[in-house]
């Protein structure tokens, strides 16, 4: 496998795993992100994962490079899911095998938070009430028109945040 | 004018309303471009809030652009 994929089919973290098996490791860390069925006070029905491709496949690379060197892994990689997803999927997968528990653990949580800030990778949240809004992106139109106005609940909620 | 492709992505693509398109432009730079784009489109999102990548790099917004280059503009990410 590729040390950062995206992916359009589910990931099964069970075959990732064994991916990590490993005489030199003592330690394996995961971290999975799954799809819940609320945010900031929403119901969610399903999400939509959309990616820059190259751009995501080369950063998100540069990030696990970066954390081989922060951290003593024997193996490191990340899949994030692009396309449709329902309540309760794996939406961003993070392994860490390493010797001791300590890189493992940090290395993992490097992965995850550096994707997250970093990686062209997009959120589309599909509420119950029928709209719909680009996750970190609520207040990004400041002149709302027309289809675009049930961004403006966001807006107002996230006014804090620019 | 250099001939310039943009790839659209998130809510510029819905602003927009194509994945892509190529623009014939006297735009030196990613920000030109982009004040470009604001008219044709009627883009509401500022540019403080965008990233730019040229040709599937992270770029900057004074970098000059050249005949065939591919821009993107990256609204904030949101993966995980």
């Amino acid at each position: 496998m590729k040390p950062f994929e995206l992916s359009t089919a589910a990931i099964d973290p069970q075959a990732m795993r064994s991916y990590f098996a490993d005489p030199h490791s003592g330690a394996y860390a995961s971290f999975e992100g799954w799809v819940r069925d609320h945010n900031e006070g929403r119901r969610v029905l399903r999400l939509e994962y959309e990616a820059y491709a190259p751009l995501a496949i080369a950063e998100g690379t540069r990030i696990l490079e970066e954390a081989r060197t922060r951290f003593a892994v024997t193996k490191l990689a990340c899949v994030h899911r692009v396309g449709s997803l329902a309540i309760g999927d794996v939406a961003v997968w993070v392994g860490a095998g390493a010797a001791h528990r300590d890189a493992a653990f940090a290395a993992c949580r490097y992965v995850i938070d550096e994707v997250k800030a970093r990686v062209p990778i997009w959120k589309k949240e599909h509420y119950t009430d029928g709209s719909s809004g680009w996750v970190g992106c609520e207040a990004c139109g400041t002149h709302e028109h027309g289809a675009h106005a049930d961004h403006a609940h966001a807006h107002q909620r996230k006014s804090g945040a620019r | 004018m250099n001939r310039i492709r943009v790839e659209y992505f998130a809510l510029l693509r819905e602003r927009a309303g194509v994945n892509e398109e190529t623009i014939e432009t006297n735009a030196q730079t990613p920000a030109q471009l982009y004040t470009e784009l604001v008219e044709r489109h009627g883009f509401d999102i500022e540019r403080t809030r965008l990233k730019v990548a040229i040709n599937a790099q992270f770029g900057d917004w004074s970098a000059p652009l050249r005949n065939g280059d591919e821009v993107v503009f990256i609204p904030p990410v949101a993966g995980g």
